[in-house]
């Protein structure tokens, strides 16, 4: 069911500014909708968001109920050495999703 | 006064000139046509022509996968489709001699199923149905939807054009009413679009979700607070039609991402 989309430079310059995308299927459900029948929609919703490199962490973000399904995250990265970035999803329950790719530096 | 008689009458017989030009009421002429792409605002145009950020393509790879995958002892799609199938959803909704019926996208990829693969139907609007049948009509995108009416095909057409023109609902509307005499005019905050379907399935902001163009047309249908009618139905079929031979020349945009 889940598919994860990451767009990661496969090489870069020493110091260089790259920009990282990592896009994710998610229904992020808020948990404020209802249903046909006015029952509440239990909310579903990704809460945590991290992206390290080697171990180190590069980036993190928190999630909160007005975020839109499908959550696409793009942010910024100085590259300083190469190495492998872990991407990693965590939801309300603590299930993880996650997802690697590599990055040169030269 | 006698003047602007004349003047009236001569506004008259030309309107009536162009409609014998073009018979067909309901349908846009060729130049005036416009995919739905052009009555979006600019962000939501950048989230569809970007391949990364436009969130449908989650669902081009899953297709993908399902295509060159298969999950038993059947063959998987790629099998037998080598080179793809670049090209063939330009050519839908068709008719099938074979089989003697009026087959869109989905129809055509669940007979392949049943007869080559040994498999039961995908239900209509299941993600998996979805995900194949945008990433097969993803390969004819940039290509003019290409459809030619055949005789057999034309009581179907006939069927779909009625059912475009028939007010319905509470609020008694016609299809055409607003894609047809009314697009590019403001229905609240969203500007009315042609009603064309060169994009579907499609992500809607609206569902957060790949969608097919039935769906949008029971949307539509709940729009005007008529019944909508089931997925699948052959009055749907044969508006999916008609609405392709309306969107001749446009190019599939396949996923497109709309409001």
């Amino acid at each position: 069911m889940t598919g994860i989309r990451l767009s990661v430079p496969e090489t870069a310059a020493r110091g260089e500014v790259v920009e990282i995308k990592a896009l994710l299927r998610h229904p992020m459900e808020s948990g404020f909708r209802r249903g046909s029948r006015g029952e509440v929609i239990p909310r579903d919703i990704i809460t945590r968001f991290e992206c390290d490199l080697d171990g180190t962490l590069v980036f993190a973000s928190d999630f909160h109920p007005a975020i839109a399904a499908n959550p696409l995250i793009t942010f910024h990265m100085r590259a300083t050495e190469s190495g492998v970035l872990t991407f990693r999803w965590t939801d309300q329950n603590g299930e993880v999703w996650s997802d690697t790719a590599s990055i040169a530096v030269t | 006064m006698m003047r602007w008689v004349f003047a009236s009458g001569l506004v008259f017989v030309a309107g009536c000139m162009s409609e014998a030009d073009n018979p067909d009421s309901a349908i846009i002429a060729k130049e005036d046509l416009q995919s739905g792409f052009s009555f979006l605002t600019a962000e939501t145009q950048r989230l569809q022509t970007d391949e990364f950020e436009n969130p449908a393509y989650l669902w081009v790879d899953r297709g993908a996968d399902l295509f060159t995958h298969s999950t038993d002892a059947s063959p998987a799609c790629a099998s037998c489709h080598k080179d793809g199938l670049v090209g063939v959803a330009a050519q839908y909704p068709k008719f099938h001699e074979s089989s003697g019926e009026l087959l869109n996208l989905e129809g055509r990829i669940n007979q392949c199923r049943t007869e080559h693969q040994g498999q039961a139907p995908w239900a209509y609007e299941s993600d998996e149905l979805l995900s194949i049948t945008a990433y097969v009509a993803e390969q004819s995108k940039g290509m003019p939807i290409d459809i030619e009416v055949s005789e057999a095909m034309q009581p179907y057409v006939d069927k779909g054009r009625d059912y475009f023109l028939t007010r319905r609902g509470q609020f008694n509307l016609s299809c055409q009413q607003c894609h047809t005499e009314n697009w590019g005019t403001q229905l609240r905050g969203d500007t009315i679009s042609q009603g064309h379907g060169n994009g579907f399935p499609a992500y809607r902001l609206e569902w957060q979700l790949i969608g097919s163009l039935q769906r949008r047309l029971r949307d539509c249908d709940t729009g005007v607070r008529a019944e909508p009618l089931p997925y699948g139905d052959p009055t749907y079929l044969a508006v999916e039609l008609y609405l392709a031979t309306r969107a001749n020349g446009l190019e599939i945009e396949t996923p497109a991402v709309r409001r």
